[in-house]
């Protein structure tokens, strides 16, 4: 890459690619902030001409946006957090040689590979029904009363459903880089007196930095979106009505794509302070 | 104190045991090198003595207490490692300042002992620095440096220069005789080069496939090598050995000769054969002569000025008080 004949036959090959990404991702946004600024109701008259800023008052001072707000943030933090802190341990628990690996690790992978549509339908359907469910059986074994999870603590079992779905990633991530982990250094520490805790703490966690930072910022991205889970469980009862689910509340329910476009905006706006914030936290490792 | 004992030590992986046996003291201040090939055991024997392996059967006594079943943290033995194995994540400073801080040494202790440390290898302006802004040689002594501070009774090192470049090699080989020699503390140094174990220890353990061979002083394995395999490893270029007629009018099976021990003429000798490459090293001239009808190749030492040209017929005569006689269980005769 170091001759400018070379630097030149790069942009040109890379131009088609970059061309057909900025179309994909400009075409939606510049759309999106389009209607924003429009009153378009489908059913009631269609497009109204401008509004200015209305959209953007009212998406905000609906009762709705700061619950949905608090509602996305909870999700996404106890999403990130269980994953972690059980990726972290599954991926040292499967770092250990042991019988039948190869099989163990697939198993442990397999969640991710299932639809999110289908796995929160086995969730609601197969675990967390009142009366059907595993967990419902499982209580009463104990002899104790069923729990109505999607209703009674809805958001624990969204976490649980969402977590469940992402373990497998956070793990899969871990476990390589745990594995790039030079026993040398681990024995170093051994001798230098370090507790098996202590040399969790001083020598692998720090070592896993790097691969948490990339977890954290990739399941960001996509559990801000998270859509599917919530329609099929709770559809955005019980205290479940995330910012995307809002604003496909707004475009869908109420028919209001200009109110709906200025949530999509604001929504933006949000990944952008989440992920520049946890880049922030997180990017003081990254040397 | 440092002073170690190994009684009846193996070491079994699996089915396959890598060191069968083995008896060895080592005496308190003492500079002990594991010399072998490759692959015979040495790093296994070493880890064991550290704690990091457990060992199949026998007893490790550290200054006279049993130390079998002690871990390694509790040994008082410090490790320095071929790969260094130093924190990536952590600068110098807190590299060094890891198994003081383990111990729970109070701050101001950790600092003098850091001070003294560094002073001590030239590290002072490279205490904030993280390892990987470090030379191969700066590592080193970092490595070295979380030795020290922890004050053990033994240092450990395993093949600890076969990472760096050959003029390193010989700077950091001084520097490890110096700190042993100020320092006073036992040291087993693990190598496969005998250069290192020759001009750096006090007695040498030679191993070959787990099996002690030899114990000795340098001097000592050079003129009085106890078996063929020690007398081919000890010593730079290699002792020639010869086999066949010439070995049987001495009464051997095998002869040994070190090319130092060879004179050389153009002219007359008791031995001659035909000159293939010569290695001129300004001081000395290895000339490696084939056709002698001895064995493949006889490796001579000439002066600097000696010069022979390829082909040539070069006759030579061995020192008859330097020869080494070997029966035919390869045991040294005599
Ligand atoms: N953890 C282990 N498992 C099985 N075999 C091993 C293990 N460590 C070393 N060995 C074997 O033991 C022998 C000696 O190894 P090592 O002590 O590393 O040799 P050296 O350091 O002298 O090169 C080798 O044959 C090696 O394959
Ligand atoms: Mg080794």
């Amino acid at each position: 890459m170091a001759t400018k004949a070379s630097r030149s036959a790069a942009r040109v090959m890379m131009a088609p690619a970059v061309v057909l990404l900025l179309g994909w991702m400009l075409v939606p946004l510049i759309m999106t902030l389009w209607f924003s600024f429009r009153t378009y109701l489908p059913l009631r008259g269609g497009d109204q001409g401008w509004t200015g800023f209305d959209n953007y008052v009212r998406f905000v001072t609906s009762s709705s946006f700061w619950p949905a707000i608090s509602t996305t943030l909870v999700l996404l933090i106890g999403v990130l957090a269980i994953t972690i802190i059980c990726g972290v341990l599954l991926a040292i628990l499967l770092d250990q040689p042991m019988w039948g690996q190869g099989a163990v690790r697939i198993l442990v992978i397999a969640p991710f590979f299932v639809m999110p549509t289908v796995s929160a339908l086995v969730w609601k359907n197969m675990f967390m029904d009142p009366t059907n469910g595993l967990l419902a059986h499982l209580w009463r074994f104990f002899g104790a009363d069923s729990v109505s999870w999607l209703s009674d603590v809805p958001m624990l079992s969204l976490i649980m459903i969402v977590s469940w779905q992402w373990l497998p990633f956070a793990t899969l991530i871990l476990l390589t880089a745990i594995q790039s982990l030079d026993g040398e250094q681990m024995e170093a520490a051994e001798m230098d007196g370090a507790s098996v805790l202590s040399r969790f703490f001083y020598i692998a966690l720090p070592h896993l930095s790097r691969a948490i930072t990339i977890v954290i910022l990739i399941q960001t991205i996509f559990l801000l979106a998270i859509f599917a889970e919530i329609f099929v469980t709770t559809g955005g009862a019980f205290g479940t009505r995330t910012l995307s689910y809002l604003i496909f509340q707004r475009v869908l329910e109420s028919q209001n794509i200009g109110l709906g476009s200025a949530g999509g905006v604001y929504a933006i706006i949000l990944a952008n302070i989440v992920a520049i914030f946890l880049m922030r936290i997180v990017g003081k490792n990254l040397d | 104190m440092g002073q170690i004992t190994l009684e009846n030590v193996t070491k079994s992986f699996g089915e396959t045991q890598v060191i069968p046996p083995l008896d060895l003291d080592i005496q308190d201040g003492e500079f002990t090198v594991f010399v072998g090939p490759s692959g015979c055991g040495k790093s296994t024997l070493l880890r064991l003595i550290a704690g990091l392996e457990d060992i199949t059967s026998g007893t490790i006594r550290i200054d006279g207490t049993d130390a079998t079943d002690i871990p390694p943290a509790k040994r008082g033995l410090a490790m320095v490692f071929q790969s260094y194995a130093l924190y990536p994540h952590m600068s110098v400073r807190k590299n060094i300042a890891f198994p003081m801080r383990m111990a729970g040494i109070d701050a101001a202790e950790q600092e003098r002992r850091i001070e003294q440390a560094a002073a001590a290898l030239n590290l002072t302006d490279y205490l904030d620095r993280r390892p990987g802004q470090l030379s191969g040689g700066q590592r080193q002594r970092v490595a070295i440096g979380r030795a020290i501070v922890r004050e053990p009774a033994a240092f450990l090192f395993d093949e600890p220069l076969s990472n760096l470049d050959a003029a390193l090699r010989v700077g950091m080989r001084l520097e490890i005789s110096e700190l042993h020699k100020r320092l006073a503390t036992t040291m087993i140094y693990v190598t496969h080069d005998q250069v290192e174990a020759m001009t750096m220890a006090d007695k040498i353990v030679v191993l070959r496939a787990g099996h002690i061979e030899q114990v000795g002083s340098p001097l000592e394995l050079y003129r009085n090598p106890r078996n063929t395999f020690v007398a081919g490893f000890i010593g730079s270029p290699k002792m020639n050995l010869i086999e066949g007629e010439e070995a049987a009018r001495n009464d051997a099976h095998t002869l040994g000769i070190r090319p130092e021990h060879i004179d050389v003429s153009a002219t007359e000798g008791a031995w001659h054969g035909k000159v293939g490459v010569a290695e001129h090293l300004g001081s000395d001239t290895f000339f490696h002569v084939h056709e002698t009808g001895l064995a493949e190749t006889i490796t001579v030492r000439a002066p600097g000025e000696v010069n022979f040209r390829h082909g040539d017929t070069i006759y030579m005569t061995p020192r008859s008080e330097q020869l080494h006689r070997f029966g035919a269980d390869g045991l040294r005769i005599g």
